[in-house]
């Protein structure tokens, strides 16, 4: 009864494209804001700040980013943790060189760095296309690896090969370091987050969204009615990037605190995204928060449970995991390849005529 | 002749080696694609899969033994027998036949017109699976796997060149077993799919599944076919690599360099996977040996993939792939 | 759908006020794949505001003939002429740009976006508002979507599909979704609509809406328009002016009455000139 659109008419055609068209969601949507910045901030501890907040809101960003890459733009990428591990990189470099600066400009500029390799990785997206391009952006996941691993400038010629984070402030409080409080690491992803959610939604309303979905839907088409290609395709890759680097310099700098490329950013952490993207949802900005959640829930679930609960050795636990993970997948593609994002969809038509459903 | 240049033909010598393993994956990534259109990323996890079931059987481990010990407190791990190795290539290969059947089944039946991409990402959540579920069965430490094929150097090349040269080869013996093996695999493929019924429904379906539907042949039976060779494959590649590395999880990887070789070759020419196998394998070694030393080394990891990125920019078919015609 | 009709039109056509100059005109085009030749030496032109068609059997080369004018296949051989300026090699939707529309004989919609989006799509060569634009979707973007929206609304409106207006494309039935291929063509005010078999598959009634249509269009915003069709009734009662091909050669170009009564077009119709 609640939720329904009933009465409410739309006398413009603004209203009529707006986000959330529909008066209740709407007001959901500020209710989810203002608990995620009045209520959680005052909660937060840090176990479920490192086990659950922050990884989802960073992974939430890169889900984000591959969403605009391969659900709305079509180009499937295997490339994402090498873009990220670009974004770490590029922030820790800009971290120790210019340390006046403060971080959030650097993580930012990370993200443009990134943009720009991604970008170079793209021009090939012009001419191989499906899983040709898949395989392709492998080339970037392993090259960009390696490149981090063999170049001591990348991680300052630090013995170790890894890289860490100084401590960084912002408005006095520490949001890098061992000595960050947890509200602080949270507060920070969710600015990120609310920011570069807002902007994907824009970006994939407008003139620049239809042009990916053209190309997404039937390439060949979107070219002669008037899609430029290159242009579409390149700035899919480049505004994906730009997020996966903020992603990955998030990861980083806020989450992880030091990193080794191989382990943080292999091509496992590709896959990550990729299932994320394609459980929450191809092609929605909503499914790629679901998608998020589910796969940080779904390791801490399994622990909680098969670990704690029952006792097991851990690695059986991940190897259940991987089966989980894998199973959940063929089954989302096999049943509802919209994903979690379209089962929410589902759910609402029908909320939407409850109780009365004739 | 130069030490220098002798030390690279020994190099390509042993690329050439190492393509023909690559090949050896790579093949069943080409019989899946060219009978269904299905870019089987699980085919590197199916010969990992294949490896762990070989050693298990071989050794008489209880499957599933950790996750029963789990639940029930138990603690077994060994039957306390060990199968002779014919018996248990067998068993395996039985259990590859089951593994396709299920696909087919669980799988492949409801993907039926789907975009291959879709498809992709399927046979990726697939490798997910069978990696979490050969660990499950198995367990997930590195495993020696010993088949009766030899191993280590081989010393009549190294006598012989160094007869010739004063400088002695270092070929291993599994790599040429692994050569003879993958020769005979081509040519028994290819007998298969000339002269047998079967084969013949098999290339009828690779060419046109509408049409072949409309002459009675079982696409889904063509499927489980397929899918079983290609676990054949897996088996004899895992053989191979399993003897050459041990049975361990990095064996997966190995599927992965089986992608630039096919974007080489074209995924629909088993020549193509071959000559693409043979190619990657020489193209890292010399770069390595070449360049390597200069910019840090370990640029295996990454050399076959750019040089397919760089190829395919100028040829997006591939060597050997049918030129892509496109229409509206 | 402003700024369409040409005022220069109505002198320059003598008997007809609707047919103007011609503003098209292919010079010998030959197009080959590897050894076949799809198109050999063809040769026409296309008048401000008619309505052309291109007939002939299947396998003719009329599909790869309107390829040739959009510009996706590349011709090896010959010239497009374009508003009295030689063309030079331009990509797909460089061409749109220019104003050619067109509709796919294998409807070409984007089945995983809505009715409306996909008829916004036609509007994309007419989009101004930068990236940054649209990432703050303040001012610029959103007054121009609106803006966008308006337009596309008249189309709605004009080709009666508003019941459908958010419904994905994909769950529309076959004639519906020929209708909207036709209103992404048109959303993109067109100098020149191309139309590949608009009628196919249609049964009686969805023909007539659709010549109804075609003609409205040509009427009320003077759009050139060349139609590729294998209904002779259709052609005879729409087109103004008609070309014949017949395995890559033109065997016939005039008005509808004259070809129709040409010895090679019914040569290559078997005998059988009308209702084909």
């Amino acid at each position: 009864m609640l939720y329904r659109e009933a009465g409410d008419f739309k006398t413009t055609y603004a209203a009529d494209g707006q986000t959330f068209p529909i008066a209740f969601d709407r007001w959901r949507y500020y209710g989810v804001l203002a608990v995620a910045f009045g209520v959680v901030p005052f909660l937060i501890n840090d176990y479920w700040a490192n086990a659950v907040f922050v990884p989802f809101l960073i992974y939430a960003i890169a889900a984000i980013g591959l969403n605009i890459l391969t659900g709305y733009c079509g180009q499937v990428s295997l490339g994402t943790g090498g873009f990220m591990a670009v974004g770490a990189y590029a922030c820790y470099k800009l971290m120790t060189a210019f340390p006046e600066v403060s971080i959030l400009v650097h993580i930012v500029l990370a993200g443009g760095i990134t943009a720009g390799v991604g970008l170079l990785f793209g021009i090939p997206s012009l001419r191989i296309k499906g899983f040709y391009l898949a395989v392709a952006t492998l080339a970037a996941q392993f090259f960009l690896v390696w490149l981090f691993n063999k170049v001591p400038w990348f991680y300052n010629y630090s013995a170790s090969g890894q890289i860490s984070a100084p401590e960084r402030t912002f408005l006095g409080v520490a949001v890098t370091g061992a000595a960050t409080p947890a509200w602080a690491k949270y507060l920070v992803c969710l600015v990120f987050v609310v920011a570069l959610a807002w902007v994907a939604r824009n970006l994939t309303r407008g003139a620049l969204g239809r042009q990916w979905m053209a190309i997404r839907d039937m390439d060949i088409a979107a070219e002669i009615i008037g899609v430029n290609p290159l242009r579409a395709k390149l700035a899919a890759f480049a505004i994906s990037s730009f997020y996966v680097g903020i992603a990955g310099a998030l990861l980083f700098a806020v989450y992880l605190g030091a990193v080794e490329v191989g382990e943080a950013f292999g091509i496992n952490k590709a896959f990550l995204v990729l299932f994320m993207i394609i459980i929450g949802g191809l092609g929605s900005i909503f499914g790629s928060f679901a998608g998020a959640a589910f796969l940080v829930l779904l390791p801490v679930l399994l622990k909680n449970v098969l670990v704690g609960g029952l006792g097991w050795s851990t690695s059986l636990a991940a190897h259940i995991e991987l089966m989980i993970v894998g199973a959940l997948i063929v089954l989302f593609l096999i049943v509802e390849p919209h994903g979690l994002a379209q089962l929410w969809r589902l759910a609402k038509e029908k909320l939407r005529l409850w109780p009365f459903p004739h | 002749m130069s030490d220098q240049l002798l030390f690279a033909m020994e190099v390509t010598l042993n690329g050439l080696m190492a393509g023909v393993m690559y090949a050896l994956v790579a093949l069943g990534f080409v019989l899946i694609f060219k009978a269904s259109g299905i870019f089987n990323f699980a085919q590197g996890v199916m010969a990992l899969f294949a490896a762990l079931t070989l050693v298990g059987f071989q050794t008489g481990q209880v499957p599933f033994a950790h996750l029963i010990n789990a639940v029930f407190g138990t603690r077994i791990h060994h039957f306390g027998w060990s199968v002779p190795t014919l018996a248990a290539i067998v068993a395996t290969m039985a259990v590859m036949v089951l593994m396709a059947l299920l696909v087919e089944r669980l799988v492949l039946k409801h993907f039926v017109n789907q975009a291959p991409i879709i498809l992709f990402m399927a046979t990726i959540g697939l490798a997910y699976f069978l990696e979490g579920l050969g660990d499950v069965m198995w367990g997930a430490d590195i495993k020696r796997l010993d088949v009766g094929l030899p191993q280590g150097i081989s010393e009549t090349i190294d006598g012989t060149t160094f007869g010739w040269f004063g400088y002695g080869f270092f070929i291993d013996r599994l790599d040429i077993v692994a050569a003879l093996v993958a020769a005979a695999l081509v040519v028994s493929l290819t007998l298969f799919s000339q002269y047998t019924r079967q084969g013949r429904a098999l290339r009828a379906v690779a060419d046109d599944h509408q049409a072949a539907l409309s002459v009675g042949i079982s696409l889904r039976a063509i499927w489980v076919l397929v899918w079983s060779i290609a676990g054949f494959v897996a088996l004899v590649a895992g053989m191979m690599w399993g003897t050459k590395l041990g049975v361990q999880f990095s064996l997966s990887l190995i599927a992965l360099k089986a992608l630039p070789v096919l974007m080489l070759g074209g995924f629909t020419s088993i020549p193509g996977a071959i000559v693409g196998g043979l190619i990657v394998g020489v193209g890292e070694k010399l770069f390595e040996f070449a360049v390597g030393p200069m910019i840090g080394g370990a640029t295996e990891n990454w050399f076959a993939y750019m040089l397919a990125l760089v190829f395919l920019l100028f040829r997006p078919q591939g060597l050997f792939g049918e030129r892509i015609i496109e229409r509206v | 759908m402003t700024g369409q009709v040409q005022p220069a039109a109505a002198e320059a056509a003598g008997g007809d006020r609707r047919i103007g100059p011609v503003v098209m005109e292919m010079k010998n085009i030959t197009l080959r794949f590897g050894g076949v030749t799809a198109i050999r030496d063809i040769s026409f032109d296309i008048r401000e505001g008619e309505i052309r068609a291109i007939i002939g059997p299947n396998g003719a080369g009329k599909s790869s003939m309107l390829n040739v004018i959009s510009g996706f296949y590349r011709p090896q051989e010959g010239e497009v002429w374009f508003r009295g300026q030689r063309r030079p090699r331009l990509k797909p939707y460089q061409v749109a740009r220019q104003g050619i529309a067109r509709t796919f004989q294998n409807i070409a919609l984007f089945e995983g976006m809505s009715v409306l989006d996909n008829i916004m799509t036609g509007r994309l060569t007419l989009m101004r508002s930068t990236i940054l634009d649209q990432a703050l979707w303040w001012g610029r973007a959103e007054r121009e979507e609106v803006a966008h929206r308006e337009k596309v609304e008249k189309i709605i409106d004009f080709l009666e599909i508003q019941h459908v207006r958010k419904t994905p494309v994909g769950r529309l039935p076959y004639g519906l979704k020929k209708r909207v291929e036709l209103a992404r063509a048109l959303a993109a005010e067109p100098r020149i609509l191309l139309l590949d078999e608009p009628m196919a598959g249609m049964n009686v009634e969805e023909k007539e809406d659709m010549c109804r249509f075609v003609l409205d269009v040509n009427d009320e915003f003077g759009t050139t328009i060349v139609l590729i069709e294998h209904d002779m009734g259709v052609v005879m009662d729409l087109s103004d002016r008609v070309v014949v091909m017949d395995y890559g050669r033109k065997i016939a170009d005039g008005p509808p009455a004259e070809v129709r009564r040409d010895q090679a077009v019914i040569d290559a119709y078997l005998g059988v000139p009308h209702d084909g």
